[in-house]
């Protein structure tokens, strides 16, 4: 384990491009970061910052053409993905690494039983036989809590509501308790009362497997209780990453101290409008020469629609992207 | 009161549509961008200009009309193709380029004028359906659905032989007289009829399904709420918002419908002498494929290149204004 | 499931009706008889024929006798091929048609669905352009010109095949060919889109997350999703294959039933024209069923009710 510095992954200068009708867009662009076995680690940002870009280059999902990872290196546990053959990268995807979609109503296959959906991964990957991987289906389904799994596993997707086939993906991703989970985005499609509970199962899977995950969400409230660092992404870049306590109580970026405050605080007065950052995410594909968040920061100068901001390192485990990132840390530390 | 005056005024001129002109020229950019697309752009507008103007300019520079018949022509009268005839000549000795040209005429002619009575009675049935919906919408797509399932092609085969020649019903003869008349020409209209009215199904269903998605966008509830009347609602506002796919699938009923015109015809129940559609052109010249192939493989070579571009363009517009469902 | 293919049955027969009492009303109101077409006949013969066929009933008495027959499956007899029964023609000329048509549906299927997987899956390659420049061809050549140039590269230029009429194999090569070479070109078409379609949802998505290989993806997940536009266009693909079967039947000069209906129709020959119409449509509503009930297979998300 030590090997890699205790590292299940590692991400270092990862720029994965797509070429579109408007010219190219740097969906990801120069972004590095670390996982350690069995730590959460928080995605953040809005659609479009390349959140899910980054994660799906990393199971080396991306669609070429109109995509391609341009350079980076992708390693995980010694291995490194992006330089491997594709029959070996289909060996650690779905066994070792596994991914949880944002949209469970599309991303079950319709056509097929959810016990042959399940059953395929673990005869592919652990050489169940049928009766084995079937068992083993069931067993799944009771994990995730779906009520009555043996009669469940016969169904049909479409027999199920959004979170009991949300249910479905995670006992799919985790059938062969994969060191790594990506988890992108699994609750915006549900209603807030499923989200949390689909929160709580990927908490305590994580517990039970000793799973590393990584969460992909827009949303600051769904990492703050569950992960241990956050990287928040915008246009693409890496704009802060901090240790996930750190980050809520002493932002070093605008855009970040922006997110926080669009957070609804239940504790809050009520009448008083909820923070909106001014703007739109900026067109990916024509970025202005700057910094991409000029145009929406509220303490914009000068420099920052002129020079591409410094990737300023405030301690050991806090970085951002900023022109003032120390300002601003200095800032909110006072708040 | 001056607000409502002001919104009705507003949505009368077409708001909705006016806005959406950039959506126009962005498609027409895509269109543009499409190679296979401009191929058949370019084709037909070629062809058009041929067929329309090509009979007059050749005769005025060689006095060759497709009624021409080369003197020497005495026994036989089907020559190849030389410099005089491109094309050859037909078993008559007429001179197959002129035919053809002449031809292409009616073909276009056919294709287009059902086409577009296949759009009136579409829109029409599909709009109305589509914005009164419920029980009425139900029972009118029913109907459509019973029609579909109707071998249509063998009931316009029996029409089109009991009616066909000298029994065309006589408000075609009398709509066909103000355009010269004849029996030639009342086959025709018989034909703009007999292949608009089966090729209506589609764009009823076309037109339905995108009126149910418009009919509760606020310009609609704007222009009700303002009391303009339903059959404005549906043909001034409805309709035109509804124009895209419209027009996509227009392109593609024309090269269907001079498909069918043209099966109709190889079987004699189509475009009769003195009138000649690619079709029949192509018919008598199976008659002779083994000793003059020429008399084939022109006009069916220059409806099968028509027909391959009209595609193209249909899928290439259905491309530029559908970016959604694009095929990539 | 029963229920649902019984209602169907129940309705095909009134649909039948009514698609013969259409012709039956094209036939009658126009003007002229299967027998005035042949020469002007003395008044008396012309009663006498008139008596013997019963068309000196009111119309009402002819309408309901024909239905009553019809209901009997009795077609009668044909006016013109006098002495044989309507059933009698069509049992002998159907077979003809069926098997050019199956076959050239079956070649289609073949053709159309392996070109049009194969052109999704290496999208913007020379074979997926050249395959759908093919399959436009395919669309835009009218199956009329089509069939005689096939005869006269194969028959009268290279002398491999027989340019006509009915015996073994080898003579059903070019008409087979000639009525599937359109509806290769649709199912191309509609099975690339299909499997375009399919293969950027989100499921083979997943399917590829779990670490499948691209064949299991495509077999397994894909086709499935990716030819349902395919099967939907079955049945209307039968209906105009019986246009396609009256043309190259009479391109290669094959004794189907095409080729009757046509001759029926110039005859004005009512009963034949009447049982064609009515077995044709039946035919096809039957085969309509069959795509439908071919659909709850397909795709567990339909249930009939």
């Amino acid at each position: 384990m030590s090997e890699h510095n205790g590292n299940l992954l590692s991400v270092n200068d990862l720029r994965t491009y797509f070429q579109t009708e408007d010219g190219i867009v740097k969906a990801v662009d120069g972004i590095s970061f670390e996982l350690k076995r069995g730590e959460t680690l928080g995605i953040v940002g809005e659609s479009g910052s390349g959140k899910s870009v980054a994660n799906l280059s990393v199971m080396r999902l991306i669609q070429e053409p109109p995509g391609k990872i341009v350079s980076g290196d992708i390693v995980f546990d010694g291995i490194d993905v992006r330089k491997l053959p594709i029959d070996d990268v289909r060996k650690i995807r779905g066994k070792r690494m596994a991914m949880i979609f944002q949209d469970p109503m599309t991303s079950l296959n319709p056509f097929l039983k959810i016990s042959t959906q399940l059953m395929e991964v673990t005869q592919l990957h652990l050489g169940h036989t049928k009766q084995q991987a079937y068992e083993h289906a069931v067993e799944m389904l009771r994990k995730v809590e779906i009520p009555a799994p043996e009669k469940r596993v016969d169904g049909y997707p479409h027999e199920f509501s959004g979170g009991m086939r949300q249910r479905v993906m995670i006992a799919m991703a985790l059938s062969c308790e994969p060191e790594l989970l990506i988890a992108d985005e699994p609750t915006t499609a549900l209603d807030v009362t499923i989200q949390a509970q689909i929160l709580e199962l990927i908490k305590g899977l994580k517990d039970e497997f000793g799973t590393s995950v990584i969460l992909i969400t827009h949303d600051l409230g769904v990492v703050a209780g569950m992960t241990d660092k956050i990287i928040v992404m915008y246009a693409g870049k890496i704009f802060e990453s901090a240790p996930t306590r750190e980050l809520f109580a002493q932002p070093a970026n605008p855009y970040t101290k922006g997110l926080l405050k669009s957070v609804p605080d239940p504790a809050h007065e009520h009448g008083a409008p909820l923070y909106q950052i001014p703007g739109l995410p900026p067109d990916v594909a024509h970025l202005p020469p700057g910094c991409p968040f000029a145009e929406r920061c509220d303490r914009a100068k000068d420099i920052c629609t002129k020079e591409f901001p410094p990737f300023v390192q405030i301690n050991e485990k806090h970085h951002s992207l900023c022109h003032f990132a120390k300002e601003v840390y200095a800032a909110s530390g006072g708040e | 009161m001056r607000d409502e005056q002001h919104i009705k005024e507003e949505v009368m001129t077409d708001g909705p549509v006016m806005a959406g002109s950039s959506l126009w020229k962005d498609a027409w950019r895509r269109l543009l961008k499409n190679k296979l697309a401009v191929f058949g752009l370019i084709v037909i507008t070629l062809m058009v200009i041929v067929v329309g103007l090509g009979p007059f300019i050749r005769e005025y520079l060689t006095g060759i009309t497709p009624e021409y018949i080369p003197a020497e022509g005495d026994k036989i009268r089907s020559f190849p193709p030389s410099w005089r005839h491109p094309m050859g000549t037909d078993e008559a000795g007429r001179d197959l380029f002129a035919r053809v040209m002449q031809g292409g005429r009616i073909s276009l002619m056919v294709g287009i004028i059902s086409t577009i009575v296949s759009l009136i009675v579409g829109v029409s049935y599909g709009a109305i359906a589509g914005y009164i919906g419920g029980r009425i919408d139900n029972i009118m797509m029913r109907i459509v659905d019973i029609i579909y399932a109707i071998p249509y092609i063998l009931i316009v085969i029996v029409l089109l032989s009991v009616f066909g020649g000298e029994n065309i019903p006589d408000w075609i003869n009398s709509l066909a007289g103000y355009f010269g008349g004849g029996a030639g020409l009342n086959q025709i209209f018989l034909l703009f009829f007999a292949l608009g009215l089966v090729s209506w199904l589609t764009m009823a269903r076309v037109v339905r399904g995108q009126i149910l998605s418009l009919k509760n966008e606020e310009f609609v509830l704007a222009a009700k709420a303002t009391g303009v009347s339903t059959p404005a609602i549906i043909f001034r506002h409805l309709v035109p918002n509804a124009l895209g796919p419209v027009i996509v699938y227009a392109t593609l009923t024309v090269p269907s419908v001079m498909l069918t015109e043209a099966f109709l015809s190889f079987l004699g129940l189509g475009v009769q002498a003195p009138y000649a559609s690619w079709g029949s052109l192509a018919a008598d010249g199976i008659k002779n494929i083994a000793i003059f192939p020429w008399q084939l493989i022109f006009p069916g070579v220059t409806m099968a290149l028509t027909l391959f571009s009209l595609n193209f363009l249909g899928d290439g517009l259905r491309d530029a204004l559908d970016p959604q469902t694009r095929k990539f | 499931m029963l229920k649902f293919i019984f209602n169907r049955i129940l309705i095909i027969v009134p649909m039948a009706l009514l698609v013969v009492t259409v012709t039956w009303v094209l036939i009658r109101v126009a003007p002229g008889n299967f027998y005035s077409t042949e020469r002007n006949l003395p008044p008396a013969i012309e009663e006498n024929i008139k008596k013997k066929y019963g068309l000196d009933q009111p119309w009402y008495v002819q309408y309901g006798t024909m239905m009553g027959n019809i209901l009997r499956l009795d077609f009668g007899d044909s006016l013109k091929y006098q002495g044989q029964s309507v059933n009698e023609i069509i049992a002998r000329h159907f077979p003809y048609s069926a098997t050019l048509g199956l076959l050239a549906y079956l070649l289609a299927l073949a053709i159309g669905l392996f070109a049009g997987i194969v052109a999704a899956l290496k999208q913007n390659s020379a074979f997926d352009y050249g395959t759908m420049a093919a399959a436009m061809l395919g669309l835009s050549v009218p199956n009329f010109v089509l069939g005689p140039i096939l005869v006269l590269f194969f028959s009268l230029y290279l002398y491999w095949l027989p340019p006509a009429r009915w015996g073994g194999p080898l003579y059903l090569i070019m008409p087979v060919v000639t009525l599937a070479a359109i509806y290769a070109a649709y199912i191309a078409r509609l099975t690339r889109a299909g499997m375009l379609e399919v293969m950027r949802s989100d499921y083979i998505r997943t399917a590829r997350a779990k670490g499948l290989n691209e064949k299991t993806v495509l077999l397994k997940h894909g086709l499935r999703g990716g030819i349902v536009p395919v099967v939907s266009f079955t049945g209307p693909a039968l209906a105009s294959l019986l246009a396609g079967t009256v043309v190259v039947e009479k391109v290669f000069a094959i004794p189907g039933l095409g080729n009757i209906f046509i001759q029926s129709v110039l005859n004005r020959d009512e009963p034949l024209i009447l049982g064609i119409v009515a077995f044709l449509s039946i035919l096809i509503m039957i085969a309509n069923l069959a795509v439908d009930i071919s659909y709850g297979f397909l795709d567990p998300r339909i249930r009939y009710e």
